[in-house]
C-alpha cells in the first residue's frame, strides 16, 4: 500500500522530484489567487515578511517547525514500514496532556527532576496510544490506518475534559491548565526554547537508526516487502508494537515541548492540526528524517506566514491548508507509478 | 418535566442528530463494500454543508422563496458532493494514487476551501450566511399518535435518511450493480474476469457515496444549523467511518449505529444543559470512536466482516498477494 509514497524515495529521482513536489502547488496556488482576484505577488511578500521578515517572525517558524517535525518523524518511521499511522495528533496531545499533568501537580519536585519527569511522561503517554494501536494491528488484526485515526479524536475529547475538569487551572476562570512550573529553558531574551534542539537531535539519531542501522534496515525491509522479511526471521508483531510505540513517544515529545515551551500550559485547540500536516510533512522530506527537517521548516514557515498573509495581503490563512492538501497531491503525482505504456521501469 | 414526553424528545433529537451520521454513513457503505476507503468524506460534507449554505442565502438574497432556496441549496450540495468525490474517483481509484493519502488531501482542502470561500465571500464583505432551515412535516396519522407522535414530525432529510436504508438494502443485494459493487470488494479479480471494468463500478460508489455525503452535508446547514462555521463537520464524517465500521458493513446495523451515536450526541447536549457530576459529556462525544475502536478490536481478525480488498488499488497485473 505505501508504495506510492516510498517511490519518492527513489535516490535517482529525489532531488527533482521534491522540487517539482513544491513548485506545482505554488504555480497553481498563485494562478488561484490572481483568478481569485489577490495580487500573488503581494500574497508571497506578506508570506514571506510574516515567515522571515524579522527576528521575531523567524522565531515563529521555527517553533511552528518543532511539533511538526516530531510528528513528521513519527509519521515517517511508520510510513517506512508499510504502517499506516495517521494518529500523530492524538499521540501528540496525548504527550501535551501528560507533560502539563506532570508540570501542574508535581510541583514539589526539584526542577531539575520534574522537568525530564515531565518530557518523559509526554512520551510514555504517546508511546502508549502509538501502541494501543500497534497492539490493535499485531494482535487483533485491526487496521492501524482506522485505529490511530479513531484515537485523535479520543485524545481530542480527554483533552476538553482535563480543561473542565481534573488539568482546569486553581482559580476556575477559562477552561485551560495551569501554568507549568517548569519551563523548558529558553535561548536568552528570545523565545526559542531547548526543545527544538532536543528535536534536531532525535532528527539525527532516526536519520543515522533508520539508514545506518540493522534496525533501521529491517523496518524499511518490512515496509517494501513484509513475507520477504518474515521469512528471514523478523518477528512482525514484535517490529508493528514496537514501531507505533516508537512513533508514539516521538510525536507525544511533540506535544509535551509544545506545552513546556511555548503555550506554557494545557489549552484546548492548542494543535492546530500539526498531526494531520504531518503526513503531507513526511512525504514531502521523502520519508526521510533530514528531508522531513527541510519539509518541516516550509510548512513552519507557511503556517507562521499565514497570519500576516491574512492581515496585509488580505488573503484568509485557511488557504495554508488548501496548499498543504496540494503539496500532498503534487507528491503523489511527481511519484505515481509508471504507466503501462511508459515500460515501467522506476 | 414529564418522563414520557422527556423519552419521547430525547428519541426525536436523537433520531435528528443520528440523520447526518446515517446519510453519509450509508454512502460510505456502498464505496467500502466496492473496495475503497474513503477518509475524505469529512472534507467532502464540510464542503457540501458550506456549497448548500451558500446557495441558500444567495437564493434568498435574490428573492427566491424559502423552498424554492432550500431546493437549490440541497440541490447545489448533492453537486458538490458528486464533484468533490469524482475528484477522489480521478485520484485514487482511476490514477491508483493512495487512497489514503488521497482522502487526507481532500480533508485538508475541505478546510482550505470552505474557509477560505466563507471568509472571502460572505466574512469580508461583513455578510452573515444565515437561511430558514426545512421545516418540520408531521406525517399524518402517526403524528397524531400521543407522546410518541414526535419522533413524526421531522424534517424531510429525516426522512429521505430512512426510506434510504431499505433502498440501499435492496440495491446492494437485489440488484446487479449492488452484486458487482459487493464482488469489487471482496474479489476484484472476479469482476474483472467477468469482462466489467473494476474502476468502473468503483467510480460509480464513489459518485454515490458523494451524493450522500452531499446529502448529509446540506442536512448539517439547511436543516440543522442554518448558518456556517469554520470547520463546522466537526469529526463528523469520521464518526461516519466509525458508524460503518461498527454497524458491520449492513445498511440495517448502520442504522441502527446512526441512531445510536445519535443519541449519545443528544445525551451529551443535555448533559451540558444540566451539568451532572461525574459523567463527562467528553465521554459521550468520545463514545463513537471508542465503541468502534472496540467493535474492532472484537471483530478485527475475523473474517467476513470487512471488504476483503478494501483499501487496495487493483491492478490487473498484480500477483495477488496471500496476508
Amino acid at each position: 500500500m505505501v508504495e506510492t509514497a516510498l517511490r519518492l524515495t527513489l535516490p535517482q529521482h529525489r532531488a527533482r522530484r521534491l522540487a517539482l513536489a513544491v513548485l506545482i502547488p505554488v504555480g497553481l496556488m498563485a494562478l488561484f489567487l490572481e483568478l481569485s482576484g489577490y495580487s500573488s505577488l503581494t500574497t508571497a511578500r506578506a508570506l514571506f515578511e510574516g515567515a522571515f521578515g524579522s527576528g521575531y517572525a523567524f522565531e515563529g517558524t521555527l517553533l511552528r517547525a518543532c511539533p511538526l517535525l516530531l510528528c513528521g518523524l513519527a509519521v515517517t518511521l511508520c510510513f517506512r514500514a508499510g504502517l499506516w499511522n495517521i494518529g500523530a495528533e492524538g499521540q501528540l496531545l496525548a504527550g501535551a496532556l501528560a507533560a502539563a499533568a506532570v508540570g501542574t501537580r508535581l510541583t514539589s519536585w526539584p526542577v531539575g527532576l520534574l522537568l525530564p519527569t515531565a518530557l518523559l511522561a509526554a512520551s510514555c503517554a504517546g508511546a502508549l496510544v502509538g501502541g494501543i494501536a500497534g497492539g490493535l494491528r499485531a494482535f487483533r488484526g485491526v487496521p492501524e490506518v482506522v485505529s490511530t485515526l479513531m484515537l485523535n479524536f479520543v485524545l481530542l475529547q480527554a483533552i476538553g475534559w482535563s480543561v473542565q475538569g481534573p488539568l482546569q487551572e486553581e482559580s476556575g476562570a477559562y477552561p485551560q491548565g495551569d501554568l507549568v512550573a517548569v519551563p523548558l529553558p529558553r535561548f536568552g531574551d528570545g523565545r526559542l526554547h531547548g526543545g527544538l534542539v532536543m528535536a534536531l537531535v532525535i532528527t539525527l539519531a532516526l536519520e543515522v537508526l533508520l539508514f545506518a542501522t540493522r534496525i533501521g534496515f529491517r523496518w524499511r525491509a518490512f515496509g517494501l516487502n513484509p513475507e520477504a522479511t518474515r521469512a528471514a526471521g523478523v518477528r512482525p508483531r514484535r517490529l508493528i508494537v514496537g514501531l507505533l510505540l516508537g512513533a508514539g513517544a516521538v510525536a507525544g515529545l511533540g506535544g509535551g515541548i509544545e506545552i513546556l515551551g511555548v503555550t506554557l500550559r494545557l489549552l484546548d485547540g492548542f494543535s492546530p492540526g500539526y498531526g494531520y500536516s504531518a503526513i503531507a510533512v513526511a512525504l514531502l522530506g521523502g520519508l526521510r528524517p533530514s528531508g522531513v527537517l527541510v519539509a518541516a521548516f516550509l510548512f513552519g514557515a507557511l503556517e507562521a506566514g499565514a497570519g500576516r498573509m491574512q492581515r496585509f495581503a488580505g488573503v484568509p490563512a485557511a488557504m495554508t491548508y488548501l496548499a498543504e492538501a496540494m503539496i500532498l497531491l503534487s507528491v503523489l503525482w511527481v511519484t505515481r507509478p509508471p504507466s503501462r505504456r511508459s515500460g515501467g521501469v522506476g | 418535566m414529564d418522563v414520557s414526553l422527556f423519552i419521547a424528545d430525547s428519541l426525536a433529537a436523537s433520531v435528528r442528530l443520528g440523520t447526518p451520521l446515517l446519510l453519509a454513513a450509508l454512502g460510505e457503505l456502498v464505496v467500502q463494500r466496492s473496495g475503497v476507503l474513503n477518509i475524505g468524506l469529512e472534507g467532502l460534507m464540510l464542503v457540501a454543508a458550506f456549497t448548500g449554505v451558500a446557495t441558500a442565502d444567495v437564493a434568498l438574497a435574490g428573492g427566491c422563496s424559502n423552498s424554492t432556496a432550500l431546493a437549490l441549496g440541497t440541490g447545489a450540495a448533492l453537486a458538490a458532493g458528486l464533484i468533490y468525490s469524482a475528484g477522489f474517483a480521478v485520484t485514487a481509484v482511476l490514477c491508483r494514487w493512495d487512497q489514503i493519502v488521497c482522502g487526507m488531501a481532500l480533508n485538508l482542502a475541505a478546510i482550505g476551501l470552505t474557509g477560505t470561500l466563507h471568509r472571502g465571500l460572505f466574512l469580508d464583505r461583513g455578510e452573515l450566511l444565515s437561511v430558514e432551515t426545512f421545516e418540520p412535516i408531521a406525517l399524518p396519522l402517526l403524528s397524531d399518535i400521543p407522546i410518541l407522535g414526535r419522533l413524526f414530525e421531522q424534517s424531510l432529510p429525516v426522512y429521505i435518511a430512512y426510506l434510504a436504508v431499505p433502498l440501499v438494502t435492496l440495491l446492494l443485494y437485489r440488484s446487479r450493480w449492488g452484486l458487482t459493487v459487493r464482488a469489487a470488494g471482496d474479489n476484484p479479480r472476479a469482476v474483472d474476469a467477468s469482462g466489467r471494468s473494476v474502476a468502473a463500478v468503483r467510480c460509480s460508489a464513489i459518485l454515490f457515496g458523494g451524493l450522500f455525503g452531499g446529502l448529509a452535508g446540506a442536512t448539517l446547514t439547511l436543516a440543522d444549523a442554518s448558518s456556517f462555521a469554520g470547520n463546522m463537520t466537526a469529526g463528523r464524517g469520521f464518526i461516519a467511518l466509525a458508524v460503518v465500521i461498527f454497524g458491520r458493513w449492513h445498511p440495517g446495523w448502520v442504522a441502527l449505529v446512526a441512531l445510536f451515536f445519535g443519541a449519545a450526541n443528544a445525551a451529551q447536549y443535555r448533559l451540558q444543559a444540566v451539568g451532572l457530576d461525574g459523567v463527562p459529556h467528553q465521554l459521550l462525544l468520545a463514545l463513537p470512536y471508542l465503541a468502534s475502536l472496540l467493535a474492532l478490536a472484537w471483530s478485527g481478525g475475523r473474517p467476513g466482516a470487512a471488504p476483503s480488498a478494501l483499501g487496495k488499488a487493483y491492478r490487473r497485473s498484480e500477483r495477488e498477494r496471500e496476508s
